[in-house]
């Protein structure tokens, strides 16, 4: 990682559809060079995966989040990893933090409604070995996600032509 | 029945509207226009200024200021001037917040230009200097620059354009609209002649911290120069604060409190919200504020490689955000291709001439516009091109 590699990052996490043409240009670097080192950075996974950031409500579609805090007695010799890989290898749970403070895990779990989400929770998550409470809370409204202002379009206000 | 046209003062009669009205609203009825013709950054000004200034409305200061500006802010102002440059200025009687640059050059030249006083004025440059000389009784003095020496004005032009009535010269660098810079060491030698002939600097030097190659050298902290310079800047171009009118002038007490009287008079002082919103600005605004060229400096690079590529030729501007090609490849003046090219291409930028004769055969292209647009603008741009045809062997030539 050099500081080339922190700027193609920088153009990237802001916008992924950007074409090795560009980030070249953009950073005056030879496209060669740019693809080589995003294709290491993807090898590397420090490039995890591009995606796009959708706002499902506006779809009209239902999609129910819960921030669930869990609480776990950590495992002799495994500590807290073995513990997190059984709650994160469902499919349904979106993120997963090791937190400092009152509680242990914060568990992102996405569903289609309000009762799924639970019976996830009691069925399969409050059952895991070594797993002593959870708390779910539920999301009522998303304003920002992933640095990006969900509601807020900012129009160019600007005059079209100024000196 | 009253007669306007014998009322009005001949001064201001004489003075040409801006040539960019009427290109103005061409824009404004044509429909689907991407335009790279806006003056200002595409940022709105960052979330901590808005709010540091929401805060002091609430807190009441609606009230007017000190005529020089709130001392605090004129305090933030000499210390960042003596972070950059190393030029130190005195606080309480060497510094003028004023309502943007605009302002603050109407002050300057008003406080030295007597009646037919001349005025040397590098172009291109921004729209104002020649009308406001004209206004304080002046005569602009054109210098062309021209695209061989990077639209650079030399110790030489200059020398060679100084009168007995010579009063001032303006600089202005880095350049709207060219991008240009200027060294340390040309700057030097503009020095020396300036020394020589005693006049006035009015340096105008609101982009400089929109310099993307090498330093921005600030004039007053050449040796001998500060007391010969009226220094300005703001905050609308660096700080995305366009819209507030806050800049500032700096210089000897002496000039500092005549412009300060005009000031007084017309003006009373800067308004308090744009003040405290400044003071935020310098205070805590750096990062942002560098966020914000970096930024600049990879659009800037994007549109220079784009524009290579469809045959316009253009200098490397190094600073502001503004790209100035040429397109006499094209065999259209600047007011045909920008017309053309607005209307076939729905592309909006801004004829070259506007700012100053020498700028015909040129347009001036904002990148303060987001990837997506620059990309796509220069696209429509590269189509309206090669259906226009470029003439053969000024293609060979632009490579």
């Amino acid at each position: 990682m050099d500081q080339k590699d922190r700027e193609i990052l920088e153009v990237l996490q802001d916008n992924s559809r950007l074409s090795f043409e560009q980030i070249a240009a953009m950073l005056g670097m030879d496209r060669q060079d740019v693809e080589n080192r995003i294709k290491e950075l993807e090898e590397k996974r420090i490039i995890a995966k591009y995606n796009s950031l959708i706002n499902w409500e506006k779809a009209g579609e239902d999609v129910v989040s819960a921030i669930i805090e869990v609480k776990v007695s950590p495992q002799r010799g495994a500590g807290f990893d073995k513990l997190a890989e059984r709650i994160y290898r469902f499919p349904e749970v979106r993120a997963v933090y090791l937190m400092s403070g009152r509680y242990d895990f914060s568990v992102l779990i996405e569903g289609t409604n309000m009762k799924d989400v639970a019976f996830f929770v009691a069925t399969k998550l409050a059952t895991i070995d070594n797993v002593l409470s959870t708390a779910t809370h539920f999301v009522l409204k998303k304003f920002k996600q992933e640095g990006v202002i969900l509601e807020d379009k900012e129009e160019d206000r600007r005059l079209v032509i100024s000196p | 029945m009253i007669n306007w046209s014998d009322k009005l003062s001949t001064t201001v009669k004489n003075i040409p509207p801006s040539g960019i009205r009427r290109f103005f609203d061409l824009v404004t009825e044509t429909k689907g226009v991407i335009s790279l013709g806006v003056g200002e950054p595409d940022f709105v000004t960052p979330w901590h200024v808005r709010e540091a200034c929401i805060y002091s409305l609430e807190k009441g200061y609606t009230m007017y200021t000190s005529n020089w500006g709130m001392l605090e802010l004129r305090e933030e102002i000499a210390r960042s001037l003596y972070h950059n440059y190393k030029v130190s200025y005195e606080p309480a009687n060497e510094v003028l917040v004023t309502v943007g640059v605009s302002e603050a050059m109407d002050l300057a030249l008003r406080a030295v230009v007597a009646f037919g006083d001349e005025v040397l004025v590098p172009e291109p440059c921004f729209v104002s200097y020649g009308p406001c000389t004209s206004l304080a009784g002046g005569i602009p003095v054109p210098i062309p620059t021209t695209e061989d020496n990077d639209f650079r004005v030399t110790a030489a032009q200059i020398e060679e354009k100084i009168t007995p009535k010579t009063k001032a010269l303006i600089l202005s660098y880095p350049n709207n609209p060219t991008g240009a810079t200027i060294s340390r060491e040309e700057l030097m030698e503009i020095a020396k002649v300036v020394k020589k002939h005693d006049l006035i600097v009015i340096s105008d030097e609101i982009y400089d911290e929109l310099t993307y190659e090498g330093t921005h050298t600030c004039f007053a902290s050449l040796p001998a120069m500060k007391s010969r310079t009226i220094l300005l800047n703001g905050f609308s171009k660096a700080y995305a604060m366009t819209g507030w009118r806050l800049g500032y002038a700096c210089g000897h007490p002496e000039v500092i409190s005549h412009m300060t009287k005009i000031h007084q008079y017309t003006i009373m002082c800067a308004p308090i919200t744009a003040q405290m919103a400044a003071l935020e600005a310098l205070q805590n605004g750096t990062d942002e504020m560098k966020k914000m060229v970096a930024e600049y400096d990879r659009r800037r690079r994007l549109v220079l490689k784009g524009l290579g590529e469809i045959g316009l030729s253009c200098f490397e501007p190094r600073g502001a955000f503004y790209a100035f090609p040429s397109v006499r490849n094209t065999g259209m003046t600047s007011e045909e291709f920008a017309e053309k090219l607005l209307i076939e291409a729905k592309v909006a930028v801004v004829p070259g001439n506007v700012f100053g004769a020498n700028g015909e055969g040129h347009i001036r292209l904002s990148y303060a516009a987001s990837v997506e647009n620059l990309t796509e603008a220069i696209e429509r741009m590269g189509r309206f091109i090669s259906k226009s045809g470029l003439r053969s062997e000024d293609l060979a030539a632009s490579g």
